[in-house]
């Protein structure tokens, strides 16, 4: 496969020297990347490199004890998880986390809740601008659900589906949002060739037809040369390569960290 | 007729968003409703108002407000017979302070809105504590609100040992005299607030607290403010559940004392909430009927079998009965009656073709 060469002329976030750790675990250690407006960007590395830390840095779910990162030209040393999905930051996370006591329908309903403004007066007679409102979202949701084609489980509570397909609601619930950036972390962990081609189509045609911006953590290295722009790698929380994915191929630093070599 | 969804296609998402999707479901409710309006007055006798029908209404509506809370948020309280009080005691000094006004409605409202005022503040710790501890804090308010009305002699008009009485009662120039007024009354008001509570859960409201409830972190990274969320519910569910306590105290009681609203009455309305189904509204009611006929059928059961009980064996039949109920639904069915009804009815839609 060839790599799909594109230019991304603006910086959408760029993450400035970020450090984290726990207690005695050094998780990130000095790290700086930048991810374009447009792109595809994905982050890979051997396992506890620090990949999902540093999109929890990102989102404002751990914050760094070092560094800072600006987002659409803002420079914060942290922020807050609801603060970033209100600058149109969404993600998935690596284990699953739907609301596994509501159906498909409202984990997806739930990615538009910072669009629905109505009040508790309005929300209790359920009638004017209320159910306008809700009528208004579901239409953009269902547009969401025919577009992942999981027209079927609707209405079925998601704690009851396979794997593939939670995976598929929290993307959903993402994608309602309507995000500028995208965090995917492992959208294809656990799934078989079939369900990763879906989960790839829809990556790309997200980022084709919404421009949405995607910072995606894979293992599946033919996933991640086939479908990212640019690549970061990280090893034990410091980035080793970084670049479009001809180059961090025939990076030793990388091949020696996925091949085990010591170092 | 056949219970069955088939032929109902929902062309519209408004039809789609109903609170009873299947027809079947819509007609049954309403027959429900204009037999409890219609044809219950026509017979009921004042027992079956005053130990049944009444109590069963008024603490549906406390089990709904804790249900809110408990069920839909997911933030455990024993704090609603403290609830309860705040909405009697504020309902019973508007009454008092301001005899004017004199309706029952701006009364219960104003008790609601108390309930809901002291519910937020006692819900601020609910940010930093989960679970048990939370349900602890919640205790404390509890035993907070029973010391206020025992010692603030202002709050129960100094009579001695806080046991204070309504009377006179009316609703926009009804007077509420007899048990079939007061019943018409509550039901009323319980169809209406039943109504506000299942639009308030079936909207962007409920998602927020059903989130919070199902895993708080994901919460808050699809953009809901856990701080707001949860006082949101603490202060719907305490408004419900101070509406109830005033209603309670003005219209199934009479004359109260703070002893009517102690620990008991909150551990009574979360067995309701357990029994009946957690984030149920339909359990709300299943658990409050349950916890009012129980009793009742426990006493008359053994007579009908020509067995005689003495009265202590009785009451400590009552106790284990009910202890193995929250047990059981504890450990096997945390959805309650609720559930289990849900699951015949599938069974019914199904039926005779099981597979
Ligand atoms: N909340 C936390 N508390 C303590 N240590 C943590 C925490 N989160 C991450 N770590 C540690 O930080 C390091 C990096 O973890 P991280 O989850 O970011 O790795 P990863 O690259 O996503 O790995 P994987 O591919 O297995 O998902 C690990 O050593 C991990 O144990
Ligand atoms: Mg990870």
């Amino acid at each position: 496969m060839t790599t799909r060469l594109r230019s991304f002329p603006d910086v959408l976030l760029s993450v400035e020297n970020i450090s984290l750790s726990f207690g005695g675990v050094k998780a990130l250690t000095d790290i700086s990347f930048d991810i374009a407006k447009g792109e595809i960007r994905a982050i890979i590395g051997p396992n506890g490199a620090g990949k999902s830390s540093m999109l929890n840095c990102i989102n404002g779910f751990y914050h760094p004890q070092q560094g800072a990162i600006t987002y659409k030209g803002v420079r914060r040393s942290q922020m807050k998880p609801h603060e970033a999905a209100e600058q149109g930051i969404a993600r998935t996370f690596q284990n699953i986390a739907l609301f596994r006591g509501m159906s498909t329908l409202d984990n997806i309903m739930t990615g538009r809740n910072l669009r629905m403004k109505t009040g508790l007066f309005w929300q209790a007679l359920h009638i004017g601008p209320a159910q306008r409102e809700e009528i208004e979202h579901r239409k953009a949701v269902e547009r969401i659900i025919d577009f992942l084609e999981i027209q079927h489980i609707r209405k079925a509570p998601v704690g009851q589906l396979p794997y593939g397909l939670q995976k598929r609601v929290e993307l959903g619930r993402a994608l309602a949002a309507e995000p500028e950036l995208l965090l995917l972390d492992e959208p294809m962990a656990g799934m078989n060739i079939e369900e990763k081609q879906d989960m790839c189509r829809f990556i790309l045609d997200v980022n084709d037809e919404f421009g949405t911006t995607i910072c995606l953590i894979e293992h599946d290295m033919g996933v991640v040369m086939d479908i990212s722009d640019r690549v970061v790698v990280l090893d034990y929380g410091k980035k080793i390569g970084d670049g479009v994915p001809d180059e961090v191929r025939g990076n030793e630093a990388v091949v020696a960290a996925y091949l085990g070599v010591s170092h | 007729m056949l219970y069955r969804e088939a032929g109902q296609f929902k062309t519209t998402y408004v039809a789609d968003q109903q609170i009873f999707p299947i027809l079947q479901d819509r007609i049954f409710v309403l027959a429900v409703i204009v037999a409890a309006f219609l044809a219950v007055p026509m017979f009921a006798s004042p027992y079956l108002y005053t130990e049944i029908l009444i109590p069963f209404l008024i603490l549906s509506l406390a089990a709904i407000g804790l249900n809110i809370l408990v069920g839909y948020c997911g933030q455990v309280s024993l704090g609603t017979g403290g609830f309860m009080a705040v909405g009697a005691y504020a309902a019973y000094n508007l009454w008092l302070r301001v005899p004017e006004l004199n309706n029952l409605i701006v009364v219960f409202l104003f008790g609601g809105l108390m309930a809901a005022a002291v519910g937020i503040l006692f819900g601020i710790p609910s940010l930093r504590i989960k679970g048990f501890y939370l349900a602890v804090a919640t205790l404390a308010s509890q035993f907070f609100l029973d010391w206020l009305f025992a010692r603030v002699k202002w709050l129960t008009n100094y009579t001695p040992s806080g046991s204070v009485a309504v009377g006179n009662l009316s609703v926009f120039g009804w007077k509420i005299e007899t048990p079939a007024d007061r019943y018409l009354l509550i039901l009323g008001l319980v169809v209406v607030a039943t109504v506000v509570a299942k639009n308030l859960v079936r909207g962007h409201i409920g998602r927020s607290w059903m989130a919070i409830r199902d895993m708080d972190i994901a919460a808050e990274i699809v953009g809901f403010r856990p701080l707001r969320t949860k006082l949101t519910a603490f202060a719907v569910s305490s408004f419900f559940i101070g509406v109830a306590g005033a209603m309670w105290a003005f219209l199934r009681l009479g004359a109260w004392e703070p002893l009517a609203f102690d620990i008991n009455r909150s551990f009574q309305i979360l067995f309701m909430v357990i029994i009946g189904g957690l984030g149920s509204l339909l359990g709300s009611f299943l658990g409050a009927a349950f916890i009012v006929l129980m009793p009742i059928l426990l006493n008359q059961l053994p007579g009908w079998f020509g067995i005689r009980m003495s009265t202590a064996l009785l009451s400590h039949l009552e106790f284990m009965v009910f202890g193995a109920m929250i047990v059981f639904f504890l450990i096997v069915e945390p959805h309650g009656l609720a559930r289990l009804w849900a699951v015949a009815k599938e069974k019914l839609r199904l039926w005779p073709f099981p597979h």
